[in-house]
């Protein structure tokens, strides 16, 4: 597949370099990045809101919107393909006011996501939408940091490598 | 009178769920794997799928990680008992979703009901002894993209296509192309709604008995893969594999156009008993 996709990411230490990524461009992550899709994103806000500690350092951050299912047994996680993107669009600015660098996710943003991403040098990476086994296929280790709670809304630290996206906003 | 063993109903039912969220249309991974595009990047998307859907049924797998809502489309026939139908679908819903995603949530405090029901039902009696039974798997992703056009009779079939282009042009990117479209027209407004959802059962590929209604559905996907969405939404000329039509007759005064998006996750199937 390397043919396919020449370009490769790793996370967080490539970090500095995502200015030079160009739209269009199909990645190859790999490295560390942050499970959160709704009910994850609204207690992120609200935990900055009021000044809480987060789970996780949102500095130079990589989020990934993603609700997993189940693990089966003898795996490390279940099938895990990107969510819609636009959902998390309402608390975007304020975690890329937080240090958040990298987005991966399905589908369009806002003008206003759009813009800020820009303004904070930062970067939506586009997955392929219900490719789930496949991304399954690319995680590494799967550590639950955050809100258990909300089943599969909960925060798990991803290792991920080879995990294919293409450049959508930078 | 025939009688149907609801424990039966709910062991074959597990299964097929099961079954059918693993392994997506095979019609949709056949399209992909012939896709005839200039982009490069939409063939890319094209190959990824494809092997996405080889993964999920070698490695028995969730296809995509949104196992979605549980919909049945019961056919009830008037010889025939099952009872503790309802409880029975129910319990194969909770049965068969143990180890995939609880995606279903109170709609205010958004708590989850931790076994993906309640099953959406719907019922239809028929004549004679035969209980089918159709799942259909519905992902967020698709579904928040779906609308409900009340035209007038004036904008006729012009404005039936412009519906469903305008409904494909806003939500298209974000339901994972290629999609299937269905439309239900006619009714009132729930009518048209189920009808859109009913259309994305049929075989993909197949178009309406009614030649009118097979040149309306040719001519709006023409229009719709013009739009240039592509696989995954990354650009391309494969936006909808389908656009299936269904009617019903509707009041003199009104023109329902419902547009019902479908992922390339076209998880569904059918039993009989």
């Amino acid at each position: 597949m390397n043919t396919i996709y020449p370009k490769k990411l790793r996370l967080p230490s490539d970090i500095a370099h995502i200015k030079d990524l160009r739209m269009g461009e199909i990645v190859m992550l790999s490295g560390t990045v942050y499970t959160a899709r709704d009910q994850a994103h609204k207690r992120l806000a609200a935990a900055i809101e009021n000044c809480e500690q987060l789970p996780f350092p949102l500095d130079g951050a990589a989020i990934y919107y993603c609700g997993p299912t189940p693990a089966a047994e003898g795996q490390i996680i279940g099938s895990c393909g990107p969510t819609t993107s636009a959902r998390m669009d309402a608390y975007t600015p304020l975690l890329l006011d937080n240090g958040l660098k990298v987005m991966i996710g399905k589908g369009v943003r806002s003008d206003d996501v759009t813009q800020a991403i820009k303004e904070h040098g930062a970067v939506y990476l586009s997955a392929i939408g219900g490719a789930a086994a496949l991304y399954q296929s690319t995680v590494r280790t799967c550590e639950l940091i955050a809100y258990p709670d909300l089943g599969c809304e909960a925060v798990y630290k991803l290792t991920v490598e080879d995990f294919p996206a293409m450049v959508t906003i930078v | 009178m025939k009688q149907v063993d609801a424990a039966v109903v709910q062991r074959e039912l597990t299964r097929l769920i099961t079954d059918c969220l693993i392994i997506p249309d095979k019609a949709v991974t056949k399209a992909l794997t012939e896709i005839r595009t200039d982009s490069e990047i939409e063939r890319t998307a094209a190959a990824i799928i494809v092997e996405n859907n080889i993964i999920a049924e070698r490695e028995r797998l969730y296809c995509c990680q949104d196992t979605g809502q549980a919909l049945f489309f019961v056919k009830l026939g008037d010889e025939v008992v099952c009872q503790g139908l309802t409880d029975a679908i129910n319990g194969a819903v909770h049965d068969a979703y143990k180890t995939a995603r609880k995606s279903v949530a109170d709609p205010l405090t958004r708590k989850n009901t931790d076994d993906n029901t309640p099953a959406i039902i719907e019922y239809t009696l028929t004549r004679g002894d035969a209980l089918e039974i159709t799942f259909l798997a519905k992902g967020a992703g698709s579904e928040n993209m779906s609308r409900l056009y009340m035209l007038t009779p004036a904008d006729g079939e012009q404005g039936i296509i412009d519906s469903v282009v305008d409904a494909v042009k806003k939500g298209g990117k974000n339901a994972c192309p290629p999609l299937i479209v269905g439309v239900g027209i006619g009714g009132v407004t729930e009518t048209a709604c189920s009808l859109s959802k009913r259309a994305l059962l049929r075989p993909v590929g197949q178009n309406s008995e009614r030649a009118d209604v097979a040149a309306l559905e040719k001519e709006t996907l023409k229009r719709v893969n013009a739009l240039g969405i592509g696989v995954a939404a990354l650009g391309g000329n494969l936006t909808a594999l389908a656009v299936n039509i269904e009617t019903a007759p509707t009041h003199i005064g009104m023109l329902p156009v419902a547009v019902n998006l479908q992922c390339h996750s076209l998880r569904h199937g059918s039993v009989k008993f």
